[in-house]
């Protein structure tokens, strides 16, 4: 029962973006995945890239309001992690050692990936977009978009003459970076 | 312009912040005009794209730090238990064996040098430390004999840091680094270069280089700019260039007003700085560029001697000036040097992300 709630308020902690929260997750579970993906032919970076990713997919499961995780937190990582490293190995045509195959109790998590693949095809496309984006059309977005910060601000800290001016010029780079996300697309 | 008036109505729609008659005006418009319709449709899906990936990137970088740090305090072992376990059941024989005739060498070793090898007087040692003490105003330059097994060409013995003035390739680097140089080659985290020395100002420690390298992709603007004003004494600054083949970041303050001997056109700073420093950019929180690395003093930690900003716009003044370089360079006379940074009150981490790219590996021979 203990780890129920503790889990509940963790996740509740997750989806404010509590840095505490994050890191505790990070703690109590980190060293479970790396030895997971140590004794299936990876390396520690490949831990760090799989943990992390579970991490994002258990982000975009909270912040979409659903804490429902039918199962400990501590599973349903390992789940997420069992399946990403699954389909890594594929991609990379090593083998899986069948330890991966059947090891611990795992719950069904394919519905919350599938969501994560789609979002995730997103995530790269505007990565992209941005990087080709270049300055200062990147840095005007974020400013205003990303970190909400005021148009007479922006305008200060980039040297526009005014909020207008910069207004406009950050609707410009908007449509450009549109374009060219529609582009890669 | 029609369409930024547009736009703006769509996003204060969608934030709901239009009056009560605009809002009407708008609703009527959108029923009547579909393509208006689609546009309110379409644009909102891609702002929530664009926040999403705004969102994740944050957390992203989050797990990055909070992984650091854990490394750090040592809660992750780079170790691969399982294979480990495994390997030490099936060796362990073999291990002891191996082990034991390991200590038997070293006793055997150790026990012959220390009888073999010719007793060190006391007074030699001091006379050596001596020495080095006697050269302690000599000024050690930042360059460094690059590692010829780490780099695929072997001609290329000396190194240092440079980084862009110019996104169509022009490079600012510390001049002593090329003495009779003929062949230049930069590298970024993007690629290598071929480059060219236009004009070395020895005076002013300063060259400038250009990329000429058809794989070069120039950059339309760069984050950063270059400062007129320069640093304050006691201002914080910061460094990122490469010491090693790896960029490495730095931290410290401005110093003194002055480099080497009273050298005005110089300052000094306190920061970590190593061979292959030199040339490497100084900037303040800003992220403006207020000086280049140049020398260090000898025997003295962390004391670092910088090339003013200031000087770097003199120094280029008379270099665009010259006729000579005219014919050489027919793009030299459209050199624009920036003096506005996009990197004002961001956190280092996304500065030191920015500038990256804009910082080079500089070799010669």
């Amino acid at each position: 029962m203990r780890t129920e709630t503790n889990d509940q308020k963790l996740l509740e902690g997750l989806a404010q973006n509590d840095r505490k929260a994050i890191e505790t997750i990070y703690r109590q579970h980190y060293n479970m995945v790396q030895s997971l993906i140590l004794s299936n032919s990876g390396y520690p970076d490949d831990a760090r890239d799989i943990f992390q990713e579970a991490m994002i997919v258990l982000y975009e499961k909270v912040r979409s309001g659903s804490f429902e995780l039918n199962s400990q937190l501590k599973t349903y990582l390992y789940s997420v992690c069992r399946r990403l490293w699954l389909k890594r190995l594929n991609q990379m045509q090593r083998k899986a050692s069948p330890e991966v195959e059947n090891l611990e109790e795992t719950v069904p998590v394919e519905e919350e990936l599938e969501a994560h693949e789609r979002r995730n095809k997103d995530f790269l496309l505007m990565e992209r977009s941005m990087n080709s984006l270049g300055e200062p059309c990147k840095s005007l977005l974020e400013a205003y978009y990303l970190e909400k910060r005021s148009m007479v601000e922006i305008a200060g800290d980039f040297g526009y003459t005014n909020a207008d001016n910069a207004k406009n010029q950050k609707y410009k780079c908007l449509m450009r970076l549109k374009k060219i996300f529609n582009q890669l697309k | 312009m029609q369409d930024t008036i547009l736009l703006d109505a769509v996003e204060r729609y969608i934030r709901g912040e239009m009056p009560p008659e605009e809002k009407a005006l708008f609703e009527h418009l959108r029923n009547t005009n579909p393509e208006v319709d689609q546009l309110v449709v379409e644009h909102s899906l891609f702002l929530d794209k664009f926040t999403q990936y705004g969102v994740t990137h944050r957390f992203k970088d989050q797990l990055v730090a909070i992984h650091n740090q854990f490394v750090q305090e040592g809660g992750i072992t780079d170790q691969r238990p399982a294979i480990v376990v495994t390997l030490w059941k099936k060796y362990k024989r073999t291990v002891f064996v191996a082990a034991s005739i390991a200590g038997i060498t070293a006793l055997v070793i150790s026990g012959l040098v220390s009888v073999l090898s010719p007793k060190v007087k006391p007074s030699q040692l001091e006379y050596l430390s001596g020495q080095i003490a006697a050269q302690g105003y000599k000024l050690n330059k930042l360059d460094t004999k690059v590692n010829s097994a780490e780099t695929p060409a072997p001609s290329f013995s000396r190194g240092g840091t440079g980084f862009l003035i110019d996104g169509k390739g022009y490079l600012i680097t510390a001049a002593h680094i090329f003495k009779n140089a003929t062949q230049v080659e930069v590298q970024n985290t993007l690629g290598e270069y071929r480059a060219r020395i236009i004009q070395v100002d020895h005076q002013a420690d300063l060259a400038l280089l250009k990329i000429e390298d058809t794989t070069y992709h120039a950059f339309s603007s760069l984050p950063y700019g270059i400062s007129k004003t320069g640093a304050d004494l006691g201002e914080d600054v910061f460094t990122l260039g490469y010491p090693r083949p790896e960029i490495v970041y730095g931290k410290g303050y401005m110093s003194a007003n002055t480099g080497y001997q009273g050298d005005t056109t110089n300052f000094q700073l306190t920061i970590a700085a190593n061979p292959g420093n030199s040339g490497t950019p100084v900037l303040n929180n800003d992220g403006e560029v207020v000086g280049m690395v140049s020398s260090t003093q000898q025997n003295a930690q962390g004391m670092v001697f910088a090339v003013r900003s200031k000087n770097i716009f003199q120094a280029l003044d008379a270099m665009r000036a010259d006729s000579t370089l005219q014919t050489t360079d027919s793009t030299i006379s459209h050199l624009k040097i920036p003096t506005t940074s996009f990197m004002k009150g961001m956190e280092r981490k996304t500065q030191l992300k920015r500038l990256e790219d804009y910082i080079f590996i500089v070799k010669s021979n």
